[in-house]
């Protein structure tokens, strides 16, 4: 069984992002970035699957520029056995990217995509959805368990009022959360192993697809700051100044 | 053209965020219909009928909708979409789970979490955690819309919208419920709560959340939320999670307890109208939103606490 993987090439969750001084976009400029947490915990689970005996091959796929080859090549370091870039310039969203990843369905015909259920820049949590219904597969997104079972996927998924577990039949995108496994620390052996696995390149064109955003950012801005209020004494301080000043409770 | 809202309900009732995802359509500038995909789902459409701003209200009931499945939900809006200019759910993880598939199908973009519209094709939604707006325009046919139910008014009631049934096509059967464990609680939703009381790591375990934070959300008629730390201990079930990537909160008063204040965390209160942080550590980040801190450790604070509101 093959799993597909895709991977985004992200700001790293840790950095503080700011606006442009013109307000056109996000400054990238020297920033540091990495794989998407998501989409580790999602190689991770794959890597897994692998060990387990379930999966017999997994390939990373990222779409970007050419430094998403650093994403790909962390990837393999934790275990993905080969991988993709689909390499442009051009800004991808969301539709395209799922356009993308079904060209390499076809191609690949993996059993499972393995997404992240999203990614920490532009938060869309679109990807994967969309690409199961062009697919014309099922879905099973924010999983916080994943058992695969001969054709078929048991998911347990992390909905507002609690939890819930479906089963679906493969092939099938699962997407997953943040529960789903804690990644492991890609040791220095495998570092330079990566290093070594295949990385095929490819682009939109050769796939056939038309990448062109639909959606255009007219302008981005910070939030109204929130400022520090005051510092309470005590609890009885807290209550009054809930009660006499704020007025909520 | 007429705006679809997909409304979220558990064949009874509706849930409160399809209230702000109809306020959100409503602003756009169209008739507002509201579709309920359902099993013996007759009394959600009713009540649907009564949400004020509802021009007609579209009944799908069969079997297949009994557990809103997104494979099935998305092929009956797909089916229904070519009478509407936009389409809109809630984004919640139902809204989440199936709006995409349904954006991919007509082959447009989705607009995920708006936070306000500025025209019927222009809208303003959170990236990067929420710590920057982007305004963005959409040149799609069709507009595919998630809201962040907080940042839009709940509609109100005194509607009478007629009441339209759809057929249902053939279930798709691609997935099949095994079972769900919804945590079962007689306080306030998170999402509709007018005060949250939220503990972080600091708790040390679920028992104190337990024995200390649950009776001053008692006290208050608040509902309980955690941080992802907290929930990834172990203390609370995972749909307590504020934040990012779990459940985005603002109601009247937030009491973040023993929460350093990751921007994770933040991203998900931070539109709270007031915001109470005890910590013992003065540094922490969650000081930095707070309009009261109070520097002190938990155990003697929230006891405290309780014993000052009688």
């Amino acid at each position: 069984m093959k799993i597909l993987v895709p991977v985004k090439r992200v700001v790293d969750y840790n950095v503080k992002v700011r606006v442009k001084a013109d307000g056109s976009n996000v400054d990238l400029a020297n920033v540091k970035m990495s794989m998407n947490p998501f989409d580790e915990i999602a190689i991770e689970e794959a890597v897994r699957l692998k060990e387990a005996g379930i999966a017999s091959e997994v390939v990373a796929v990222s779409a970007g520029v050419t430094n998403c080859q650093e994403t790909l090549r962390t990837a393999m370091a934790i275990g993905a056995d080969r991988g993709i870039l689909i390499q442009t310039d051009v800004e991808l969203q969301p539709l395209a990217v799922a356009k993308l990843l079904k060209a390499l369905c076809e191609k690949e015909q993996p059993q499972i995509v393995l997404c992240g259920k999203q990614a920490i820049d532009d938060d869309a949590n679109q990807t994967g959805q969309m690409l199961a219904g062009m697919m014309n597969w099922p879905q099973a997104t924010f999983a916080s368990k994943i058992v695969v079972a001969g054709e078929q996927a048991t998911v347990t998924r992390e909905i507002d009022g609690g939890l819930e577990t479906i089963e679906v039949a493969l092939p099938a995108v699962l997407t997953s959360d943040l529960r789903l496994n804690e990644p492991r620390y890609a040791t220095l052996p495998n570092i330079m192993k990566a290093k070594r696995k295949p990385l095929e390149t490819t682009n939109p064109e050769a796939l056939g697809v038309d990448v062109t955003p639909r959606l255009k950012t007219l302008k981005v801005a910070e939030p109204p700051k929130r400022s520090a209020g005051i510092k309470v004494a005590d609890a009885a301080d807290l209550v009054m100044k809930l009660k006499t000043e704020a007025k909520v409770i | 053209m007429a705006i679809l809202v997909i409304a979220e309900h558990d064949n009874s009732s509706i849930k409160p965020a399809t209230l702000n995802a109809v306020t959100a359509a409503s602003k756009i500038g169209a008739e507002v219909h509201l579709l309920v995909a359902g099993s013996a789902c007759a009394p959600a459409a009713d009540a649907a009928a009564k949400i004020a701003g509802v021009g007609k209200v579209l009944l799908a009931d069969a079997a297949q909708f009994a557990d809103q499945s997104p494979e099935n939900l998305a092929a009956l809006v797909v089916a229904n979409a070519a009478a509407y200019g936009h389409i809109v759910a809630a984004a919640t993880t139902v809204g989440k789970n199936f709006m995409p598939r349904v954006a991919a199908l007509l082959d447009v973009a989705q607009i995920s979490e708006i936070v306000a519209v500025e025209t019927p094709d222009t809208f303003v939604r959170p990236i990067y955690a929420g710590n920057v707006l982007a305004t963005v325009q959409s040149s799609d046919a069709i507009k595919v819309i998630t809201v962040r139910a907080t940042a839009f008014e709940a509609a109100g009631e005194g509607g009478s919208a007629a009441v339209e049934n759809l057929a249902a096509a053939a279930d798709l059967g691609k997935s099949k419920l095994v079972n769900r464990e919804l945590t079962k609680s007689e306080r306030p939703e998170l999402t509709a709560a007018k005060i949250i009381v939220s503990g972080g790591r600091g708790m040390g375990n679920g028992d104190n959340f337990h024995r200390l934070l649950e009776p001053l959300a008692d006290r208050l008629g608040a509902a309980l939320g955690a941080s992802r730390a907290a929930v990834d201990a172990g203390y609370v079930p995972n749909d307590y999670q504020v934040g990012q990537t779990g459940k985005i909160v603002a109601p009247q008063l937030y009491i973040a307890v023993g929460i350093s204040g990751a921007i994770q965390h933040l991203a998900g209160m931070k539109d709270s109208k007031v915001i109470v942080a005890i910590n013992k550590d003065a540094e922490a980040p969650i000081f930095q939103v707070a309009d009261y801190g109070l520097v002190g450790d938990l155990f003697e604070v929230l006891p405290a606490l309780l014993a000052e509101l009688g």
